[in-house]
């Protein structure tokens, strides 16, 4: 009946201190999924900073109406690598990060299912990033022109065409995502292998935790969705290199085709991007809330309808395009239908505070302030669901104040969350919750400052992607307060550096279990040793440390 | 409706008189631009902005009701200082409750869906009239050609049209089509965006119901001037459409005075790009100069359409639009004065 739960492990301290040299060999040739899991996490933050500082500079540029800080084809360039790095290189990374050193933890295991293909998986999307941001040297190419791509981050055919770009700016943002695309989508493969095939004795698919639950859907998704964005990737290298016409409109080509392609990808991507920020407060709210999750065989359904219905929902970003009135109808009817699954998890998590006893440490106060921006975000996506209504909002500050209340409101607030919250386990010490405060409260100041007006100008009629624009619009004010939001966000995120900066070296020792939590993660050394767990785990519940905490009321007969 | 027309939209008053008193020259300088959706003056963004108050008053609504359980569950369900420790009744669930706010949100989306439709074939489903005016606009990097193939006329960036009274409807059926990039047509007062894409043709309509001048602009990046290609529409009464029209048909004048700059101009490579009807000039890539200083702006709306601006652009379109794919002219200074001094008599 009850767990059993190994002595706790501490690794052998080494004998000699490895230098500098050595330590980073080990680093590169590992395969184990802590490293590999901590590497992703690292470098997706490291394109965080870069992102944030592009976006800094569009900001800036968009303060005051006709203002001169870039010129336009910098702008354009920004945007575009701002949105990539932050969709492919921040998003995804640190996601698929967190799943890989988790994961195998919650579930009792000794590591990814395969190591190895797990090493190049991770290595594929460091060099495709690379890849991406060396475009700003080599971007002119064989035809000699432009730097950096310059196209938006979702690359509308026929402007990628040779005509309308040359240089070989938009040939790195293809490889770059083409090959990041490859090391995901091996990942998600591991991942799926991993949860099926590597889960400890007594931990059926209805006992594991949340979090895996949800990071196995959203591994489907990934392997449904990309490939369709690598082959009209491949199309587009085609037509640029061997003179091929699937989007190149003046020799009958389809441009509507490309956005098909792209967008059954990028709308299964928002929520590839935002179920494991679920999958992340799913686990948290409980732990702070003293609470066991409350129905959680809705939970698990909820995210496989959300899984299942983000296919169905891809042309609601192309309601302007002219697909006519049934067709508009339909993707109307799959998006309002999506809010269903995902509102019904707010309300579960709400279920799940009420009655509790409420902790507020920085991880909790991160997963609060995302069930609010997450409201507004989900709402704002109804709105835009209503075709209609679409028609005026689409391509306009509205849109864009609707993605970011997603994924930075939303996705990146969980984010920091389960930082918060796993880094004790990760690094053996606890993040300062003075600082961790700081941060908090800096980043949803500046966050909201940034965002919220975005909804007005774009009610008022500006578009998106606009360098600069007239005065007498009735904008100004807008993006002025967005961009006072902009040094709140940078405070903050220099607060969440010095606080990792500093408590890696001084912070508070963790313990094993420092939020007194219930997954198996909790139940070995922080960090974990190599091989995880000493002996194999084997669980009686979802929350096998509730049943070692609580003999006497042991989850199982409950479930 | 129409009450409600003039008490949204507070410009058209002063935009009236401005359209009345000389509609051949400044017009759009005249009236302050509210390229609101929230002030609409035609039959789809009235539409739009009808079913806009009902979502926004139900997914307020909904966010009042779910945020206020949040704040309630937070602020009441906090740790207290002197909390003993132990661990508060687990809950696991409730069918009841799941099942009834599985049950709710889905009837507000059967609600919200059958109005989407209803409104999506009202707007897409009109059909055009006998008495509507037909105009096609090509989308190009980065501006706007605008033809009236029933009236002979072709023009640029500034599209006008007559007022459609309810009683005696005269709505415009718009065919867009591009001839490079995705485009999208947008102008806030009169309709939600429609794309301009290449190699598919797209149409949709407007009736506006009050003279004056209406402002938006391209809203699909389309390249480097994405921002800079920016349009107007122009609504007149009825007789100051026909006399918009007539003036628009006209031959360019020819005046002899100006014949050097007319010289320059055929001579070197602006008509290769650009018409004047009337003329050798027959090129076809750039906006059409017969009546060129009958247009407010230059350069798709970057620039009021002055002699100073319209010397510097045939100069350096650049130093006004940078990205704009006019090369500078490279004429000489004496050359330039001659050539702007013949285009503008082109009104």
């Amino acid at each position: 009946m009850s767990v059993l739960i190994p002595p706790i492990a501490t690794p052998a301290p080494a004998t000699v201190p490895p230098g500098g040299l050595a330590r980073l060999h080990e680093w590169v040739i590992t395969v184990d999924h802590k490293r590999l899991g901590v590497m992703y996490v690292l470098t997706g933050l490291a394109f965080f900073v870069i992102a944030g500082l592009e976006a800094g500079v569009i900001r800036w540029q968009l303060a005051v109406a006709g203002n001169t800080v870039v010129s336009p084809q910098v702008f354009n360039r920004l945007f575009t690598v701002h949105g990539t790095t932050m969709v492919f290189m921040v998003g995804i990374p640190i996601v698929f990060g967190f799943a890989n050193y988790l994961v195998p933890l919650m579930i009792g295991a000794r590591d990814l299912a395969f190591p190895r293909l797990n090493a190049f998986g991770f290595w594929v999307f460091l060099f495709g990033g690379l890849l991406l941001y060396f475009s700003f040297l080599g971007g002119d190419g064989l035809y000699g022109a432009g730097s950096a791509p310059d196209v938006g981050w979702f690359a509308y055919a026929p402007l990628t065409g040779r005509a309308f770009s040359p240089g070989n700016s938009t040939d790195y943002w293809n490889l770059s995502i083409l090959v990041m695309g490859f090391g995901t989508v091996a990942t998600s493969i591991n991942l799926i292998a991993t949860t099926l095939a590597m889960r400890c004795r007594g931990m059926s698919l209805e006992r594991m935790p949340l979090y895996v639950w949800m990071m196995l859907v959203v591994s489907g998704m990934t392997v449904l969705a990309l490939p369709p964005l690598s082959a009209a990737q491949i199309m587009l290298l085609l037509d640029r290199f061997l003179g091929a016409h699937f989007f190149d409109t003046q020799a009958g080509g389809s441009a509507v085709m490309w956005q098909h392609f792209f967008w059954f990808f990028g709308h299964p991507e928002v929520y590839i991007l935002m179920v494991p920020g679920f999958a992340m407060v799913s686990e948290i709210i409980p732990v702070f809330s003293r609470k066991v999750i409350f129905g959680y065989p809705m939970v698990v359904a909820a995210s496989l309808a959300i899984g299942f219905l983000s296919m169905t929902v891809w042309a609601h970003h192309m309601f302007a395009v002219g697909m006519g009135a049934p067709l508009n109808s339909a993707f109307a009817a799959s998006t309002m239908l999506i809010a269903i699954p995902t509102g019904i998890k707010i309300f579960n998590w709400v279920a799940t505070m009420y009655g509790g006893r409420i902790r507020f440490a920085t991880p909790m106060l991160f997963a609060c302030a995302f069930l609010f921006q997450f409201l507004c975000a989900g709402l704002t996506g109804i709105i835009l669901s209503v075709v209609p209504f679409n028609w005026q909002l689409t391509d306009s500050y509205f849109v864009v104040a609707h993605f970011h209340f997603v994924l930075v409101g939303s996705l990146i607030f969980t984010i920091f969350s389960a930082i918060y919250y796993w880094f004790p386990k990760v690094t053996g010490r606890l993040l300062s919750e003075r600082l961790g405060r700081w941060h908090f409260w800096l980043f949803v100041i500046g966050f909201n400052l940034t965002f919220l007006p975005m909804h007005w100008a774009g009610m008022l009629g500006m578009p998106r992607r606009i360098y600069t624009y007239p005065a007498d619009r009735g904008w100004d004010l807008w993006n002025l307060v967005a961009t006072l939001g902009v040094p709140f966000q940078a405070a903050a995120v220099l607060i969440f550096l010095i606080n990792v900066a500093i408590s890696l070296r001084r912070g508070e020792r963790a313990g094993d279990d420092p939020w007194d939590a219930w997954t198996l993660e909790w139940a070995t050394a922080s960090p974990p040793p190599p091989y995880n767990f000493e002996t194999a785990p084997v669980v009686a519940s979802r929350r096998p440390l509730w049943d070692l905490k609580h003999p006497d009321d042991p989850d199982g007969p409950h479930e | 409706m129409d009450g409600n027309v003039n008490r949204i939209a507070g410009t058209t008053d002063a935009s009236r008189q401005a359209a009345g008193g000389s509609f051949l020259t400044t017009v759009v300088m005249a009236v302050t631009p509210t390229p609101s959706m929230f002030a609409p003056v035609s039959t789809p963004a009235f539409a739009i902005r009808e079913v806009s108050f009902l979502v926004l008053a139900i997914t307020m609504f909904i966010f009042i009701v779910v945020a206020g359980l949040t704040l309630y569950a937070i602020i009441r369900f906090r740790r207290r200082p002197g909390d003993d420790g132990r661990e508060p009744p687990q809950v696991y669930g409730s069918t009841q409750i799941e099942l009834a706010w599985t049950v709710v949100p889905f009837l507000i989306v059967i609600v919200l869906f059958l109005t989407t439709t209803r409104y999506i074939f009202a707007i897409e489903g009109r059909s055009v009239t006998r008495d509507a005016l037909q105009v096609t606009i090509v989308g190009n990097q980065w501006w706007w050609e605008i033809r009236y193939p029933g009236l002979g006329i072709v023009t640029a960036n500034e599209l006008h049209v007559p007022v459609s009274d309810p009683a005696d409807p005269r709505p415009t059926f718009i065919t867009l089509q591009s001839a490079d990039v995705i485009h999208s047509f947008w102008i806030p007062q009169l309709a939600g965006k429609t794309d301009v894409i290449p190699g598919k043709t797209n149409r949709m309509w407007i009736d506006p119901s009050t003279p004056g001048t209406y402002v938006g602009q391209c809203a699909e990046f389309c390249g480097v001037q994405h921002a800079g290609m920016l349009l107007t529409v122009t609504v007149h009464p009825k007789e100051e459409f026909a006399l918009w029209v007539a003036a628009q048909q006209a031959a360019a004048p020819d005046l002899s005075e100006v014949r050097a700059g007319r010289d320059v101009f055929t001579s070197v490579a602006c008509i290769n790009c650009h018409t004047v009807r009337g003329t050798p000039a027959n090129g076809v890539f750039g906006p059409d100069l017969t009546h060129l200083m009958s247009r407010a702006t230059l350069g798709a709306g970057v620039a009021p359409n002055t002699r100073e601006n319209l010397r510097a652009w045939v100069n350096d379109p650049a130093s006004l639009k940078p990205g704009a794919l006019m090369p500078a002219m490279k004429v000489s200074g004496s050359e330039l004065d001659q050539l702007v001094a013949y285009l503008v008599t082109l009104r």
